[in-house]
This record gives C-alpha cells, sequence and structure tokens, in this order.
C-alpha cells in the first residue's frame, strides 16, 4: 500500500537519523586519523585534515601495530575453525538426529552462553599457567572456543532444522551413515549458516578484551584490542595513533559487514525470537 | 523417519567435543570460583595461609561499603542503558524493516556500531568527548573554549557518557532481535487496520507493540544480562573514576582478583554478580515461558 506524505517523511528521518547517528562520530575518528599532530591538538577542533599519512606510519613502525593485528589474525582465525569443526556435528546431531535430553542440551548452553567472563576468568587463568598456555595464542583460543561455540550451535542448529529433510532422508536410505550424511548433504547445503557462524565467531575472538587482557601479558603477543586498550605516548595521549590503530583493527571488520548484512541479521535473530 | 541406535551412539561422538570443551573451559571454571570464594586466599602474598572461612566472604561482601556503591552504580548502569537501548532499539527495527532503496546499505551502516571492538567504540568516544580536542565540546559551544566541560572528569557527566556509548553500541544489537520480531508480523493486519482508519501511531501501539512482546522480551533479557558485565568499556574510558562513579562491580571485582590479587574475595563478588544475572535470567525466563504457555492455550 502506498504511504502517506507524513509516514515518507518520518521514514526518511528515521532513515538519516539512524545512519548518521551510526556513522558520524565514526567518521570524526576517521578524519583524526588522517590529521597532523597540530591539528589533533589544536583548540578550538579542525574539521578537515590535512590528509597527512604520519600517524599511520607512526602507528605501523613505532607501536608495531603489524604484530598486533598478526596476533589477532592468527588467534581469530584458529578460534573461527575450531570451533566450527567442533560446532557443526554437534549442531548437525541436535537438529536431526533425536538425541535424548537435546531440550536440555540446547537450553544449558544458552545458560553457559550467559556466564559472566570475570566468573570463570580466575580459573581459566590457573589451568592455563599449569598447561603452559599463559602468552601462548593457543592458550587464548582455547577460551574463545569453549566461549563461541554456545552462539555457533545455536546458530547452526537453526539453520540446519530449516534445511528439508528429504534429500537426507534418501541418502540415509540409500544406506549413508550419518557422518556421511552431514558432509555429502548437509554442508553444502549449509553454506550460508556456517557463513553466518563463522562471521560470528571471528567478530567475537577479533573484539575480545577481558581475557586477552589477562591471558597475554607480553605485548609480543597481544592481540589488537588489547594494544590499542594500552597504547600509551611517552607524554600525552597518542590521539592520532589510536585513531589510526582504530581505523587499521576496524576496517576489514566494516567491510565484511557490509558486505555480509544479510547473513549477520538473520543468523544473529536465528533461535533468539523465532519459535 | 525412525532413529536407529547407532545414530544415538554417533549423535553423541558428534556432540561430545563441544560439551567436553564447555564443560573444562567454562562449567569446571565457574564451579571452581564458587569453591575458590569459600577460602580466604591471597596470590600477593604467599606467607599468608589460605584459609577455609565458609561464608565469611560473602559476609563481608554484605558489609563492603565499595560494593554496595559498586552495586547501586551497576544497577543504574543496567536500568538506564537497557531502558534506551530498547527505546531506539525498537525504533531502528521500525525504519529498518520498511521497504525502500538502498535499504541494506543502511542495515550495514546501522550494524557498524555493534561491530565495531568495544575497546576502538571506548577510545573512539573518550576522544570525543575529550575537554579540548573533543568533537563534543565543539559541536556544542563552538569557538567558546571557556565554555568546554570535561565530561569525563565529573562523576555525573562521566556516568551519562559511559551510559550513552553502551546505547550507541548496542542499540543495533536490540534493533536486529526487534527486527525479527517484526518479521513474523504478516503484512495482511496492518492493510486491514488502515482500510478501518487506524493511523500509523495507532497501528503501531494497537497491532505491532503487542505482537513484538516476545522478541522485546528476548531483547531485555540479553542485554540486561550483558549490561550486568560491563568491563572493556569502563576499563577503556574512565577505570572506575573519577572517584568511583563508574566503578561497576565487574570492575570492582577484577580489581580485586587480578590487580589487589585478592582471589578469596575477588571471586565472591563475581559468584554474587553471577548469581544475580542467573536469578534475573530465571525470572525473565518464567515470565516469557508462562506467556508462551498462554498462548498456546488461548
Amino acid at each position: 500500500m502506498k504511504k502517506t506524505f507524513s509516514e515518507r517523511t518520518a521514514l526518511i528521518t528515521g532513515i538519516l537519523l539512524a545512519v548518521l547517528g551510526s556513522l558520524l562520530p565514526c567518521l570524526w575518528f576517521v578524519l583524526t586519523s588522517l590529521k597532523s599532530q597540530i591539528q589533533v591538538e589544536a583548540i578550538p577542533p579542525h574539521w578537515w585534515p590535512d590528509g597527512s599519512l604520519a600517524f599511520y606510519q607512526s602507528a605501523l613502525v613505532d607501536h608495531q601495530l603489524l604484530n598486533y593485528v598478526w596476533n589477532s589474525v592468527i588467534v581469530a582465525s584458529a578460534t573461527t575453525v575450531i570451533a566450527l569443526v567442533i560446532a557443526t556435528p554437534a549442531a548437525y546431531a541436535l537438529a536431526r538426529l533425536r538425541l535424548t535430553g537435546t531440550a536440555w542440551i540446547l537450553g544449558g548452553l544458552l545458560c553457559v552462553a550467559m556466564f559472566p567472563p570475570i566468573v570463570i576468568a580466575g580459573p581459566v587463568w590457573q589451568i592455563l599457567e599449569r598447561m603452559g598456555g599463559l602468552n601462548t595464542h593457543w592458550g587464548l583460543v582455547l577460551p574463545y572456543v569453549a566461549l563461541t561455540l554456545p552462539l555457533a550451535v545455536w546458530i547452526l542448529a537453526t539453520f540446519f532444522k530449516e534445511l528439508p529433510p528429504e534429500l537426507e532422508e534418501a541418502a540415509r536410505i540409500d544406506g549413508c551413515t550419518a557422518w556421511q550424511a552431514l558432509c555429502k548433504v548437509i554442508l553444502p547445503l549449509a553454506a550460508p549458516g556456517l557463513f553466518t557462524a563463522a562471521i560470528v565467531t571471528f567478530i567475537y575472538a577479533w573484539n575480545e578484551f577481558f581475557f586477552a587482557l589477562l591471558i597475554l601479558t607480553d605485548p609480543d603477543q597481544q592481540t589488537l584490542p588489547v594494544g590499542i586498550a594500552l597504547f600509551q605516548g611517552e607524554f600525552t595521549m597518542p590521539w592520532g595513533e589510536i585513531a589510526a590503530a582504530s581505523v587499521i583493527a576496524t576496517a576489514p571488520l566494516l567491510i565484511v559487514v557490509l558486505l555480509c548484512q544479510r547473513g549477520i541479521i538473520s543468523g544473529l535473530s536465528a533461535g533468539a525470537v523465532k519459535e | 523417519m525412525t532413529t536407529p541406535s547407532s545414530d544415538q551412539t554417533t549423535g553423541w561422538i558428534m556432540v561430545l567435543p563441544a560439551l567436553a570443551c564447555i564443560a573444562v573451559f567454562s562449567l569446571y571454571p565457574a564451579m571452581d570460583s564458587f569453591f575458590l570464594s569459600l577460602y580466604r586466599l591471597y596470590v600477593s602474598l604467599p606467607g599468608l595461609e589460605t584459609s577455609f572461612i565458609g561464608f565469611g566472604n560473602y559476609e563481608q561482601l554484605f558489609r563492603d561499603p565499595v560494593a554496595h556503591q559498586a552495586f547501586l552504580t551497576t544497577l543504574g548502569f543496567v536500568i538506564l542503558s537497557t531502558t534506551f537501548e530498547l527505546l531506539l532499539g525498537t525504533g531502528i527495527a521500525l525504519v529498518i524493516h520498511e521497504r525502500f532503496k538502498g535499504r541494506g546499505w543502511v542495515r550495514g551502516s546501522v550494524l557498524i556500531p555493534w561491530a565495531i571492538p568495544t575497546v576502538v567504540a571506548s577510545q573512539m568516544w573518550r576522544f570525543l568527548a575529550n575537554d579540548q580536542y573533543g568533537a563534543i565540546n565543539f559541536v556544542l559551544f563552538g569557538d567558546r573554549v571557556n565554555a568546554y566541560v570535561p565530561w569525563l572528569a565529573d562523576p555525573w557527566t562521566a556516568f551519562g557518557v559511559i551510559v550513552m556509548v553502551d546505547v550507541w553500541k548496542t542499540s543495533s544489537f536490540v534493533g536486529l532481535l526487534v527486527l525479527a520480531g517484526l518479521q513474523v508480523i504478516p503484512d495482511g493486519i496492518y492493510d486491514a487496520a488502515r482500510i478501518d482508519g487506524a493511523t500509523a501511531w495507532q497501528r503501531f501501539w494497537h497491532i505491532t507493540l503487542p505482537l513484538l512482546k516476545p522478541a522485546l522480551l528476548a531483547a531485555l533479557l540479553f542485554r540486561t544480562i550483558d549490561a550486568f558485565r560491563v568491563f572493556d568499556l569502563i576499563f577503556v574510558m574512565t577505570q572506575g573514576g573519577p572517584g568511583d562513579a563508574t566503578q561497576v562491580i565487574q570492575f570492582y571485582g577484577y580489581k580485586t582478583l587480578f590487580t589487589e590479587g585478592r582471589v578469596g574475595y575477588g571471586t565472591t563478588i563475581s559468584v554474587t554478580v553471577f548469581v544475580a544475572t542467573l536469578i534475573l535470567s530465571l525470572l525473565y525466563l518464567l515470565t516469557v515461558g508462562s506467556k508462551l504457555l498462554e498462548r498456546e492455550r488461548a
């Protein structure tokens, strides 16, 4: 049905408010990263930057930002791959194999996802200390996998349930085992679901700060959020460098979000509201 | 299709790695924390003996004025931020649910605050709220430098900034949950109401809102639990200051546990936060659950 004039006005206002409110604060930080030191310290501030890349150079060279980027890439990729490899069969079994106690397991997963990190942080630290996992990437990946599994299993299980059962039943009648049905029939169809679960897991691991702060005290091992949170200058806050580092840390994520918003939106709302 | 018993075995083999991983790195640590909270235990003072003191730490927490203040601060933060997030999130959902050209881009840009690392968002707003170089002062006061406000140095404005940044960061997540709720409402209802002459506001108030209840409750649940464990934001923006104005219970627990090394007392704080969120989520689930049951019966 056609919208009335006032409804159109309200919609356009809403769109503008939502987009500008989300983007303008970020834009200011992006502009800051392109300023010179003199411009950043100008009072009142300057709107438009000189277009200097000095802060990027300083962040990358003096503060060794690439090292943090590399640590984050390793930790986030390893977490995503391991979490998906573990979560996929679990989600398939919970969605399709009619295990006794499925409802309890799914409910329990939801409960575990609500644990405050600080409750498990102390004992996790002790476990890793005994295993020699402090200040190592795998020592961070292990708890990340455990923390992202509940959500990954939920997203995948919801997705598997929506796939038509006929193909798989035909495969089973032809003598496929459950594993073969999963690998040959379900997985090729489930690519979008896997993709969503992967993005959500990756974003979690890329952004996580609390465990990274506790487990990685050696600057050579630290991930981007820790690096950016603990960014220190010699005398003053290095706002320009922090802004440049933030842009570098966030840009890959934003490209993924803009390209994949459809998958993220359907994945995140899976299980939360749909009955 | 019947489930052969071999499927049960295979099924459990498929589930087991996930359950084992969660058991070792979530369940066991949570239980261990509870046991640790029953001891007097310091990391930094190995000379002091570790001793079992039952619920002594909990008694101390009950009488600790700093903890009371932190709990009140947390409560204020949770109530204010979730309220604004639900309001703004519903607004966002209504906007991105409409059909218009470029909707994908609008949805993508609304998701950006959610996708940015909290640490980055916190540094960004810390700079925006800076007393000298910040954009907020510039936008409000322009060249009148004398009027510039040190937002993060005053207890009340610092608390307000913290709430605002959390709202900015997570309203879009609420928007997504509410959007999912909007998508299951059939369009036909609205067309019928329009023909009967209902205004946009009446349609929202009498049709949309009642049907959104499950989605809104789910969003409320997620946001409350998440707001209770706010940490990154406080760590980067204020470190709990000025004074103790933004010291939420989670940050107090972190300081006690990891900076001061008072393991017993620190875990007591964290376990208390845990139990509080658990009770809250049970309450929500009971109300949501009973609502769903009522609907089934009707």
